[in-house]
């Protein structure tokens, strides 16, 4: 178990002064059972929000909204947090081979935020990706077991995949991205959730921060050095869901710190509401996840 | 009316050569071949009529429709366009008995919808219980997650719906679809009774035709008593003039006397749903959308709609607003749901389905599966979250029968799950006129169901759809398919009645309701626009008099008067500018965009002026010919500014469009008079301005010494009494910025009355000595800077 100081800074600036606006934010670290546990929470908003709204969303992730007063100039938006992450327990494989997924799947009847039957279908910004499903059946090709499939799909995108923070936008098609073969972690955990869907296995897109400066003797691991994004594939019910990150081609561990979790980016968006806005903005973000006690890594 | 049978048939109408297409039931004649007693009366009197009285009648109901410009929008290769609404004439006639079973079973079948939609945006214990396959909920985009656990305000999920429904070969009614998101037809249905009665008056008259008018009534009294605040508005939520059925989102709301807005007119503030008005932001208390529940919110629903209002959610969350109907009742009018609804009938209302819907498999299952290979050619494949009739599906249904077994069994193997698959329906026909003679025709009838506090109401009749050609696949409208009235026919007569409540107590004069800042805008720019117009007519016919009575002697003149022409981007050279057209065009979408607000006998004046000119357009010849016509448009001009002036309530809408007038019309004289008053002006520049300022009795009475530069300023820019000098329009002006909500507050005058103040006290203290060229030119900037400055305080 290690615990963690997570702070996250976002900065808006606006042109010119704005009307009146909502925003949602899903930024805060979930409570995992067994896995993650936050101590404590603190949201700090300048200039201080007209209204302010906190709830959870349908698949249980906390949301912020906001409502600003006409005519601001910027924003400021500042998450101070400790939070205790263990990695999870390694599962024994003990799950099915994925043709037997289906009938294990139509023998659930529930329509709860964690059932699988949501991360089958097409969703808004994954629909039917035809090269990704062919690359995956040739990916997974072999694998025994669903668990094998997961693996071995992971590590096939990351091997076809490059890591280009210029190459797409927040905005691009999971189809786009496999075509040119560079992304981001966004990027890689879209693709490898449409290729387990077209292979007949549920998965979700977990959106959550990833320490990137690394313990001693671990080496650095890759990804955007603010938020991150994984994979949550369903093995049947015994095994459960997996979380996969293809962007590191490993299984989550204690340097995942998840936020939430949906059917794509859309469901977990960090920010949604200004960014429609028609280009008079300009925003960033910063995030800092520090080892609390003693486990302070080398900072350069 | 005494000898029917053979001498309607010599009357060239029917019934002797009306034959029904064989194996297929119809409603006019039973399977013998026998007239319905039912008909009996429509026939004569269709019979009687002859031909040419049978023209005559189904042109007064054409006559009536192109009059109220009743439209709807027709899509195709990338493009839209209005057209006519196409009226079948002759009426569907429906027994009321026969309606009576009709309306208990659709009553049964909406409060079974009601009961699936809490259970689905509630504990789903429908999948749960193994009712409902998951899968086809989680994967169905119109379930709305935001939605799920939002209990509605109103206790009620659903309040406005309808049902399309078709007759089978043994006479028994079957549901066809589901309409639940937000359907449209019920004000085009009055429509077609406005029209039909039209054509057959004396008919209508003696028939016992159950009336439309207590529907709405009913309706909108329901929606009144879902207000909390008891003076909260409702207001109709549209997806704006593209919409294809924008027409009769307008007209309903003109009706029942609601609001029309769009999703920009709206704001969330402390879980309320507010409209931005003219008067500052203003709670509405109901909302009945005609706009997808997936557009209603980009900020929790579809990030891409450009249409809803972000926190709409939010405010449906924080119970802050009833809608009709509750976002996510897009769910139920999933095709595939129809395999399930049958079992759950009995589950969810107690009893078994009144009027079954047509035999729907939805593929995911292996039985099913089954079915659909044992009798291919009775079934007709088609996406099973698609919504609407599978003859609707256009591109997307396919007959199972046209496929070979092996590829249709392969096909269901692989997808499904994502399939339904439903029995091919024969529908009944009915009798339309075709070339002047009756043929059947496959039809189907879209039932509108409202909840009402005495529960379900349905609307007695109103609207069928008519194929256009024997095949039932034609029904639909976007592919020639027509629309025609239905009366429900009592044996007894019928009570007459109006939308007028009585209400209790002494009478009150209800407030006006407050102007949203988008119509406003549209109202003061339709203003300009007119004005404009008007303009560019009066100084195209200057320009086209001068060039007919002295040729080329006329070119210093117009020398000087064609930049005044081209600075409105009309080009002088041509007869009828297509500048102006274009100007026109802008004044019709303005008021395209706020017709709910306008008298139709306005939008008449407005779109046959339009026609018009773009009729003129291209064929009017430069010179005397375009001067004629220029007249025929001024006058029909006035007879539009006439209807306005003298008919629209004197509030803030007319005060914007009064605005736009007076500001445009000061714009255009300060331009005339510095152009043409100059001192450089050409000879004839003076006379030019008094014609163009329509003031030359005027000038003749006033002014006994010769026109002079001093002479025409004093008459067109200085003085009070003349309407078409600068003077008058600022005094106009400042008058109605006065009475604009916020104009001045404690005593401290708002930035707009404060330049409005200044601009007038400039314009009243000139004398046409100090009222030079250059003072002119600084006069009509500060002038346009007014437009700006209101603009900024209302119109955003």
């Amino acid at each position: 178990m290690t615990p963690y100081a997570l702070r996250l800074t976002v900065d808006y600036t606006f042109d010119r002064p704005l009307g009146a606006g909502r925003q949602l934010f899903r930024v805060l670290p979930a409570e995992v059972p067994g896995v993650q546990h936050v101590r404590r929470a603190a949201v700090t908003i300048r200039p201080a929000p007209a209204e302010r709204m906190d709830r959870a969303d349908f698949f249980g992730t906390k949301v912020i909204e906001l409502a600003v007063p006409p005519g601001l100039e910027m924003l400021t938006f500042d998450l101070a947090a400790e939070v205790d992450r263990s990695a999870p327990e390694l599962p024994l494989d003990m799950t099915p081979p994925v043709a037997a997924l289906a009938a294990e799947l139509a023998a659930l009847r529930t329509l709860g935020p964690a059932s699988p039957h949501h991360f089958l279908p097409p969703s808004p910004r994954i629909g039917a990706l035809p090269e990704v499903a062919g690359f995956a059946r040739d990916a997974g090709a072999g694998a025994r077991t669903a668990l094998e499939t997961v693996m071995q799909i992971g590590r096939a995108i990351h091997r076809h995949m490059a890591f280009d923070a210029e190459a797409t936008a927040v905005d691009t098609t999971p189809a786009a991205a496999f075509a040119q073969g560079r992304g981001v972690c966004q990027d890689f955990a879209q693709i490898m959730v449409g290729a387990l869907r077209g292979l007949g296995i549920p998965a979700a897109y977990v959106a959550g921060y990833l320490r990137t400066d690394p313990p001693p003797g671990r080496p650095r691991l890759e990804g955007a050095d603010a938020m991150h994004a994984w994979v949550r594939a369903w093995t049947g019910t015994e095994g459960g869901w997996i979380d996969h990150d293809p962007t590191n081609d490993c299984l989550v561990r204690e340097d995942h710190i998840e936020v939430g979790f949906g059917r794509d980016y859309g469901d977990v968006a960090p920010v949604t509401g200004f960014l429609r806005l028609d280009g008079s903005h300009s925003g960033s973000h910063r995030v800092d996840i520090r080892p609390l006690s003693g486990q302070r890594s080398a900072r350069r | 009316m005494d000898g029917p049978g053979t001498e309607a048939a010599q009357a060239g109408a029917m019934p002797g050569d009306y034959h029904p297409l064989p194996g297929v039931p119809d409603e006019l004649m039973d399977a013998g071949g026998t007239l319905r007693p039912l008909w009996r009366d429509l026939i004569d009197h269709l019979g009687a009529m002859g031909a040419e009285g049978l023209a005559q009648a189904t042109g007064r109901a054409d006559q009536y429709l192109r009059d109220s410009g009743v439209f709807y929008r027709q899509y195709g290769a990338g493009q839209s366009v209005e057209r006519p609404w196409p009226l079948a004439h002759v009426p569907v006639l429906i027994d009321e008995a026969d309606w009576a079973q009709v309306s208990a079973a659709l009553a049964q079948r909406a409060d079974l919808l009601e009961a699936v939609m809490a259970d689905l945006y509630g504990d789903n214990r429908l999948v749960s219980g193994g009712h409902l396959p998951p899968g086809l909920i989680a994967g169905n985009p119109e379930w709305l997650r935001p939605m799920i656990g939002i209990r509605p305000r109103s206790g009620h999920f659903l309040h406005f719906l309808a049902f399309e429904i078709g007759r089978g070969p043994d006479g028994q009614w079957w549901v066809l679809a589901d309409r639940a998101q937000a359907p449209s037809g019920a004000g085009y249905a009055l429509e077609n009774r406005v029209a039909t009665s039209r054509a057959f008056p004396a008919l209508f008259a003696h028939q016992n035709v159950h009336r439309l008018a207590a529907f709405f009534r009913d309706f909108r009294d329901a929606l009144l008593t879902l207000r909390t605040a008891g003076e909260g508005r409702i207001a109709i939520l549209s997806p704006g003039p593209l919409n294809e059925t924008y027409y009769e989102q307008a007209w309903i709301a003109r009706y029942l006397g609601f609001a029309l807005v769009q999703g920009e007119d709206l704001a969330v503030e402390g879980g309320r749903l507010m409209v931005r008005t003219v008067s500052g932001l203003r709670p509405l208390d109901v909302l009945w959308r005609r706009l997808d529940g997936n557009w209603c919110d980009p900020l929790e629903l579809d990030p891409a709609s450009r249409l809803g209002t972000p926190g709409m959610v939010a405010a449906l969350r924080a119970g802050g607003l009833t809608m009709v109907n509750a976002p996510g009742s897009g769910v139920l009018e999933t095709r595939a749901l129809m395999a399930f609804l049958p079992q759950l009938a009995p589950v969810l209302t107690g009893a078994p389905l009144a009027m079954p819907n047509i035999a729907t498999w939805w593929c995911g299952g292996a039985t099913e599966q089954a079915s659909v290979l044992a009798s291919p050619d009775r079934m007709v494949l088609s996406p099973a979250l698609g919504t609407g009739l599978p003859f609707d599906a256009l591109g997307e249904a396919r007959q199972a029968g046209s496929l070979r077994m092996a590829d249709l069994a392969a096909w269901l193997a692989a997808e499904g799950p994502g399939l339904v698959a439903q029995e091919a329906v024969t529908l009944s026909t009915t009798p339309a006129l075709v070339d002047g003679r009756l043929e059947p025709r496959p039809m189907s009838l879209r039932v509108f169901l409202a909840r009402t506090a005495a529960g379900w109401q349905v609307m007695p009749g109103g609207f069928a759809r008519i194929g256009a050609s024997p095949d039932p696949a034609a029904l639909a409208m976007q592919r020639g398919g027509s629309a025609a009235d239905v009366w429900v026919v009592s044996p007894r007569p019928v009570p007459v009645v109006s939308m007028v409540t009585p209400a209790p107590g002494p009478y009150r004069r209800a407030p006006p309701g407050a102007l949203p800042a988008r119509a406003a805008d549209n109202l003061f720019w339709l203003g300009r626009y007119v004005e404009r117009t008007e303009g560019i007519v009066r100084l195209a016919r200057a320009r086209h008099v001068r060039l007919a009575e002295f040729g080329a002697a006329a070119q210093p003149l117009l020398d000087a008067l064609d930049p005044l022409l081209m600075a409105q981007g009309a080009d002088p050279e041509q007869g009828i500018p297509a500048g102006l057209l274009a100007t026109l065009d802008a004044a019709m979408a303005s008021a395209g965009q706020v017709r709910d607000r306008f008298s139709p006998d306005g939008w008449s004046a407005l779109a046959d002026l339009s026609k018009t000119a773009h009729r003129m357009a291209t064929q009017v010849a430069p010179g005397d010919d375009a001067a004629r016509a220029l007249s025929a448009l001024l006058r029909k001009l006035a007879g539009f500014s006439g209807l306005v002036h003298e008919n629209m309530y004197r509030f803030f809408g007319w005060r914007f469009l009064s605005l736009g007038r007076l500001h445009e019309r000061a714009m255009g004289m300060s331009a005339i008079l510095a152009a043409l008053a100059d001192e450089t002006a050409p000879p004839g520049a003076l006379d030019l301005c008094i014609e163009l300022g329509d003031s030359v009795l005027t000038h003749r009475r006033r002014f006994t010494v010769a026109t002079s530069r001093a002479t025409v300023i004093d008459l067109l820019a200085l003085d009070p009494m003349n309407p078409r000098a600068v003077r008058a329009q600022i005094d106009g002006m400042h008058e109605q910025v006065g009475m604009l909500p916020g104009a001045a507050v404690h005593g401290a005058l708002s930035p707009l009355a404060r330049a409005m103040l200044r601009v007038q006290a400039e314009v009243a203290t000139h004398t046409p000595e100090t009222l030079t060229t250059a003072e002119l030119a600084g006069l009509r900037d500060r002038i346009a800077a007014l437009s700006d400055l209101l603009t900024e305080a209302y119109l955003r």
